[in-house]
């Protein structure tokens, strides 16, 4: 077999090792399971096994789902009957596994998840070595589904509906040995002694019966409305979720659903529950955007599928950061992480040590928090070398410049490096707005000047955006991704452009933000149906905290560079407004759109109901909604058509991860293709013709609503995955 | 179409809703069994007259559960031949079932009815018979189900109703009934509550707080604060009203209708009926609706529902005399009074369940009866009874003396 091995020793016990020969980890692949299904039947059958236990033959147990498979087969808008009918295998095959008539356990050596815990769960019982590296858990609600062959019933079943319902709506990961504490697992044992302790429990006569297949079985805690404490358990859970997922994820409330109505019902009965709500997240377009953004593509990312041909592996030793501010410090802090030597200079030694406190402060934390050991947190800050002397940037295969964002500075700082790096060093500059061409004219080498452009704060947030100058060399881009791989980052890679992707289209969303102010649209409504949308903040709120004057500023040294070329939109009028006139500059100064209270909680600033009166007719929520997201989606198709973008699937991962695009659309192109191009194309000509240009459909969008095609269609499905 | 008249009404007072509640060692079948005797003994009634008893519950469950009406009817030793029913409207269950005994009444079905309900809240606590509109997450989420004190208090932020405005508003409804109990306004129709040795139990509504002030009312916390922030009912309230920046929490115990044990009955019939019993008609119902709103907020039916019986009947605001809605919370009557242009001394004339508590079952029943008895005193003609109900309902009633 393929993907197992059944051995059965003398004392009549069955040992199936799941092992798929082709695969670096095991996957509940369609192969596994007709194998699995015959492994079950020989079990049955054969009156010389006594009992199975199931193992790994690597050292994970079972990694989940076959998500690229999965992806692929998921239909958006498609017939959930027939996704019952199709995707309740697996489920039944686990049902036949505990009512097999012979006792099976489970020897869990090492990380079990989704569909690799559910069949633990269908286990008689769970034997876990304890690998504090291995993790168990059911997190299908992460890529919009919900565990689809048993996870939602055995799990209540076993521990309990208030302690389930966490891990299924979080996908929490669990230690075995916390999985042992909330009784996820039977017994805890040394890593290697799994398969022993697992045969020992069959041999001391453990029953081939689930206790939920026993008479007069309950759910512990007790289950459905009949049971008071359960009405509170429900009620605060669904608000809960509400408020995390604004009614944009329909998985989580799926899986409440599924637990709350299967766990009054008989096993065979509730399965059949959960198979009915999985197959109606099968064929939801929320699930295939997220498996396809945050996992496929993003994988791919993670694995540098832009990584240009025949440039030699590199890796950075020695990384010299420019300027120690907060991007400087942040950038210090996540390379010394990852065992990067850094050098970290600034105009003054004190200046440098200030970007260095930022290391000391992130791993105190860890430090107190428990996550991390005295000895290694000191480690990581010994690699951080503080200066403010250019030529201690010897040796540094990489420097990155996070100076001020004005061209003298940079080309001061540029000439100052150049004259101590090594040749074939790469430099990186992480502005997030000027051109990166522009400011490669201050190198004697524009093939090695980049753009790499972290996010902020750099410790929290994954994208980093790479962008290419007219000179820029594959080797340099090679190396930059080389070391954002180094650091754990996902990296995306645009062409150069006034703001690259991610700045230039995340301001559309802030700037239709101020154009509705403008406009006499509520504030409160503005900013509560950006949440509600799915945006981590508000576009008056963020416009807040990168400072007003910031927002201005940038938009007058745009308008002085581009001359005639600059759109005005009604968002330029609302900023001079507001730094100029009446000096709201943004949090950092204390007072913007928000006021701010000294304990750290902030209001609306009423005064803007005075300059900017509200109009006597407000548009609806779904208006509002569908300005904010169609200005950003409209804007990254247009980085596509030109050339900014090179790939589809590197527009939704840097809008998902760059700006928090939300994830539940699969991203900025992703949500064209959610809405459908066709009514997407029209409702954009609407409101073009409403609101202005800014809502213009670029051609090449038109021209694939017109001819049916999709962006992942014309982009083909190996595209993405290529490295995934 | 037959008309319904109101021959009398009886109520218990009402006990705190608490173990220290006077009223808490009555049973529910208690409870309602002496008010159904009061009736009998007040009228001299031929029981045997009777075609039903309705009782609104809204937890029909332990003590209050098997058609509690029924039970009372036997247990007050009333003939047996009196069916019993209960009925569930949530808040305006007392005021549904004297609209149904009408109903039967108007229909030509009944000759003689009972409409009343009850609620030993301090026995049988709110929510015991729990339910999928707070508890079934796929009917929560898809009907953005928050508590009524986040609707009361999402009202407030709509409306721009301050605290003190809403504690202004308390402490008014706690000088009027406070006033209505010294001058005995409610003394024909409360009948004290005795235990079984003949003592009394109570004979006046405790839950009241004469003389209370907006100083002591500032002082009292926010009822709502927390489950709004904490267990997210507040981004639930948001999703729905993205129009409001954020709920303004001005609801507090001292500003809500107060939780309490107590029963009501209102015997209804037809003229011919009355007089055959030797009974004098006070007032016809005149008409009765009700009406659903928006289920998360829960608690703007009362306008839809006064509208809606107005016009069925053919009349308008300036027709009423009085109104009487239930003070479920400040911002219900205040929103009430707003968007019916209605002046506060139009309504609640004696104080609501701010005051004197609000025993959910039978309190449609009680306000009934005593706008009608203050018509009686004022002399005046009509009034029209509301209440706010779950699930975004509301249900009213047009009285008018006769």
């Amino acid at each position: 077999m393929k993907t197992l091995d059944i051995k059965t020793d003398s004392d009549g016990i069955a040992l199936i090792t799941i092992d798929l020969k082709d695969r670096s980890m095991n996957v509940v692949s369609p192969e596994f399971i007709v194998e699995f299904d015959q492994a079950v039947d020989q079990v049955a059958g054969d009156e010389n096994i006594r009992g199975a236990v199931v193992t790994s033959g690597k050292s994970s147990f079972i990694a989940g789902a076959d998500l690229l498979q999965i992806v692929d087969e998921i239909v958006p808008g498609g017939d959930p009957k027939a996704a019952f009918v199709k995707w309740s295998g697996l489920q039944q095959l686990y049902r036949k596994l505990e009512t097999c008539g012979k006792p099976v356990v489970a020897a869990i050596n090492g990380t079990a998840l989704g569909g690799g815990l559910e069949l633990c769960l269908a286990c008689h019982h769970r034997v876990a070595a304890d690998n504090p590296k291995a993790k168990l858990g059911q997190p299908e609600v992460q890529v919009g589904l919900l565990p689809g062959a048993g996870g939602t019933q055995r799990l209540p079943r076993l521990i309990g509906l208030e302690a389930a319902l966490p891990l299924l709506l979080q996908g929490t990961h669990l230690s075995p040995g916390k999985a042992a504490e909330l009784g996820v697992v039977d017994l805890l044992v040394s890593p290697g002694q799994e398969v022993d302790a697992a045969k020992k429990w069959i041999l001391d006569g453990g029953e081939a019966i689930q206790p939920w297949d026993k008479k007069g079985f309950k759910v512990p805690g007790g289950a459905g409305l009949m049971n008071p404490k359960a009405i509170q358990t429900q009620m605060f859970g669904v608000a809960l979720l509400q408020k995390t997922t604004n009614h944009n994820y329909p998985a989580p409330i799926a899986i409440m659903s599924a637990v709350y109505e299967g766990s009054v019902l008989p096993i065979d009965t509730a399965l059949q529950i959960e198979s009915k709500y999985f197959a109606e997240m099968l064929t939801n377009v929320v699930a295939r955007n997220m498996i396809r953004t945050l996992f496929v593509s993003k994988g791919a990312a993670d694995k540098l599928v832009r990584r240009p041909q025949g440039v030699d592996r590199s890796k950075v030793t020695k990384l010299g950061v420019l300027g120690a501010g907060m991007m400087g410090a942040g950038i210090a802090f996540v390379s010394a992480r990852a065992g990067l030597q850094v050098v970290l200079l600034d105009r003054s030694k004190d200046d440098a040590e200030k970007g260095k406190d930022y290391s000391r402060k992130l791993l105190q934390k860890r430090v107190d928090r428990g996550r991390m050991n005295a000895d290694a947190a000191a480690e990581v800050l010994e690699l951080i070398h503080t200066t403010d002397d250019y030529a201690d940037l010897d040796g540094c295969e990489y420097v990155i410049e996070a100076v001020f964002e004005d061209r003298g500075v940079k080309a001061d700082v540029t000439a100052k490096t150049e004259a101590v790096i090594g040749s074939d060093a790469i430099f990186g500059s992480n502005t997030s707005t000027l051109p990166i061409t522009g400011l490669a004219k201050a190198s004697k080498r524009a093939e090695s000047f980049i753009g790499i452009h972290f996010f902020s704060p750099v410790d929290k947030m994954p994208l980093v955006e790479v962008i290419v100058g007219e000179k820029t060399s594959d080797t340099a881009i090679a190396r930059t991704l080389d070391y954002i791989q180094q650091i754990r980052k996902t990296p995306i890679v645009v062409n150069d452009s006034r703001g690259f992707y991610t700045s230039r289209v995340f301001s559309t969303f802030t700037r239709e933000g101020i154009a509705m102010l403008a406009e006499g649209v509520n504030p409160a409504l503005i900013e509560n149906v950006a949440k509600h949308a799915g945006m981590p903040v508000g576009p008056l709120a963020v416009t807040d905290e990168v400072s007003l004057e910031l927002a201005y500023t940038i938009g007058k040294q745009t308008k002085a560079d581009l001359g005639d070329d600059y759109v005005v939109t009604p968002a330029d009028d609302v900023m001079e407004t507001m730094v100029v006139e009446l000096e709201r500059r943004g949090k950092r100064f204390g007072a913007g759109f928000y006021e701010y209270a000294d304990d750290g909680s902030k209001r609306l600033w009423p005064g803007l109901a005075k300059h900017f009166p509200l109009s006597t007719e407000q548009p609806s929520p779904e208006e509002v909604k569908t300005r904010l997201l169609y200005v950003q989606a409209l804007d990254a198709a247009r980085c596509l058509e030109e050339g900014v973008l090179t790939h589809p699937a590197d527009a939704d991962v840097g809008s998902v991860f760059g700006w928090g695009f939300p994830p539940y659309t699969g991203g900025t192109l992703s949500y064209i293709e959610t809405v459908g191009l066709k009514a997407f194309v029209a409702e954009a000509d609407r409101l073009a013709k409403t609101y202005g240009a800014r809502f213009q459909v670029p051609d090449g969008l038109r021209g694939m609503a017109e001819s049916g095609n999709t962006y992942y269609g014309l982009a083909g499905k190996g595209e993405a995955r290529t490295a995934a | 179409m037959t008309d319904a008249y109101i021959f009398d009404h009886v109520r218990s007072p009402r006990g705190k809703g608490r173990s220290n509640g006077s009223l808490h060692q009555v049973t529910p079948i208690d409870l309602a069994t002496q008010v159904l005797a009061a009736v009998r003994e007040r009228n001299e009634l031929d029981t045997s007259k009777l075609d039903d008893v309705i009782f609104g519950c809204t937890a029909p469950v332990g003590e209050q559960g098997s058609v509690i009406p029924r039970l009372a009817v036997l247990n007050a030793d009333y003939d047996q031949s009196v069916p019993g029913k209960q009925l569930n409207r949530f808040c305006a269950s007392g005021l549904e079932a004297v609209n149904t005994a009408a109903a039967q009444v108007m229909s030509g079905q009944s000759d003689l009815a009972i409409g009343g309900g009850i609620e030993c809240m301090s026995r049988v606590p709110m929510g015991s018979d729990s339910g999928a509109m707070h508890a079934d997450p796929g009917f929560a989420y898809k009907s953005y189900f928050v508590p009524q004190g986040i609707g009361a208090d999402l009202i407030a932020s709509l409306e721009g109703f301050t605290r003190e405005d809403v504690d202004a508003y308390a402490v008014e409804s706690q000088a009027r009934a406070a006033n209505a109990w010294e001058n005995g306004y409610f003394s024909n129709s409360v009948v004290a509550i005795t235990d079984q040795l003949g003592n009394v139990l109570l004979d006046r509504d405790e839950h009241m707080r004469p003389g209370t002030t907006a100083e002591d009312l500032a002082g009292l916390k926010a009822a709502f604060e927390i489950p709004g922030q904490q267990a997210g009912f507040d981004a639930v309230a948001l999703q729905k009203y993205p129009q409001v920046e954020f709920i303004n929490h001005v609801h507090t115990g001292g500003n809500s209708s107060g939780i309490v044990d107590g029963a009501a009955a209102v015997l209804v019939g037809t003229k011919a009926m009355g007089k055959a019993l030797g009974l004098e008609p006070r007032a016809r119902i005149k008409g009765f609706s009700s009406i659903g709103t928006d289920p998360t907020i829960m608690l703007t039916g009362p306008a839809p529902s006064a509208e809606k019986v107005l016009k069925r009947c053919g009349m308008a605001v300036k027709d009423i005399d009085l109104f009487e809605l239930n003070e479920a919370f400040a911002s219900v009557v205040m929103l009430f009074m707003r968007q019916l242009d209605i002046e506060h001394d139009r309504i609640n004339v004696n104080g609501g369940a701010i005051a004197m508590g609000h025993p959910l079952g039978a309190t449609g029943a009680m306000i009934l009866g005593t706008v009608l008895d203050e018509l009686e005193r004022r002399d005046q003609g009509t009034a029209l009874i509301n209440l706010c109900v779950g699930g975004g309902m509301g249900t009213a009633t047009i009285i008018e003396r006769v």
